[in-house]
């Protein structure tokens, strides 16, 4: 009974131990929020086009029944980093025939259509969520987001903040891989 | 006076600046009693440690006036609350709920202390009754009679 208390210290510390490990662990982020929509249907929602950008608007009825997952990114001219990760998102498309669609998030149309026209438009249809409620319906925190959804229109993945750097790149590239949205460049 | 006067001013001046801006309130005092209840309940996703009715952020004024419109639409509070969290998640309720995944958490801080005073309160009773006086043996008493007959005579005077 003795020797038994003996390790107790021990046994504490290494318990004590494994909870600061894990809570230093540089990997780890506090403060992101788990998504409730991953595994669930996507939410209900019905976009307009963007005057003055020629691809037509957005709603939930466009995310099933496509060839294959399609990659849904709200974005908005007013937010920088979007600017980076829009020449992220372009190569993907036109390097993998990435089927991408965008939400474009509280955004004046004139601004935006001079952005897409500066810089290019990569995606295949533009939802202009002027008020913002889409952006509710898809529990977004902010611009940037990026979805995955698959042919049936459930969600498969949430990217937050910029897809910028070799890192967030080689991560969205899996889950990407994972939802088999780039197996026609591997077919092909 | 004046400084005083200053002092009393300047204090009261942060509980004026609140985050809801006058175009969000409804005109029903009552609904809005009840929006700014809600809202003090809702955790802001982007300042994450603030409740939205007190957040400048867009996200949170944006979820204020959602709150608003589910009240005039007829929601009852708990509908409301139903309706952000199927958006995001238990995260944003500064309660979190009482079911499966949170049970450590809200027993764990009566469970801990209940089982600390239990172990700790059996290993002095038990420390008590080992330390308590027992008779002594016919030998032992035989013993100190004894030594107190050889000792005893001496130290009379």
């Amino acid at each position: 009974m003795k020797r038994l208390f003996a390790v107790v210290p021990l046994a504490v510390a290494v318990v004590l131990g494994g909870f600061f490990l894990w809570g230093l662990n540089p990997e780890r982020d506090p403060s992101e929020i788990p998504s409730v929509l991953i595994s669930q249907p996507a939410p209900e929602f019905d976009l307009p086009s963007v005057p003055g950008v020629d691809v037509p608007g957005l709603g939930r009825a466009d995310l099933t029944d496509n060839p294959g997952p399609v990659v849904i990114n709200v974005f908005a001219s007013w937010c920088v980093p979007c600017k980076a990760e829009h020449a992220v998102l372009t190569r993907f498309v036109e390097r993998y025939g990435l089927r991408l669609f965008g939400i474009n998030y509280k955004d004046e149309p004139k601004d935006a259509a001079t952005w897409l026209s500066d810089l290019g438009n990569p995606y295949a249809r533009i939802g202009s969520d002027r008020s913002g409620r889409a952006g509710i319906e898809w529990g977004i925190s902010g611009v940037p987001e990026t979805f995955i959804v698959g042919r049936d229109g459930t969600v498969l993945y949430r990217y937050v903040g910029p897809i910028v750097g070799e890192e967030a790149v080689a991560k969205f590239t899996t889950a990407l891989t994972q939802a088999g949205a780039l197996d026609r460049e591997l077919g092909s | 006076m004046i400084r005083a006067l200053f002092l009393i001013i300047m204090l009261g001046l942060p509980g004026l600046a609140n985050a809801v801006e006058p175009d969000e309130m409804l005109a029903d005092p009552n609904l809005e009693a009840r929006a700014r209840e809600i809202s003090r309940e809702l955790r802001c996703v982007v300042c994450q440690n603030q409740d939205i009715d007190s957040s400048n952020a867009g996200v949170a004024r944006d979820l204020r006036l959602l709150v608003r419109e589910r009240l005039t639409a007829g929601d009852s509070d708990t509908e409301v609350i139903d309706f952000v969290r199927a958006r995001y998640g238990d995260f944003v309720l500064f309660k979190p709920p009482f079911k499966p995944q949170t049970y450590a958490l809200w027993i764990a801080p009566f469970a801990l202390p209940a089982a600390a005073f239990v172990i700790g309160g059996i290993l002095l009773w038990r420390a008590r009754r080992r330390a308590s006086v027992e008779d002594l043996s016919d030998e032992e008493e035989a013993l100190v009679a004894e030594v107190l007959a050889r000792h005893g005579r001496r130290d009379e005077k």
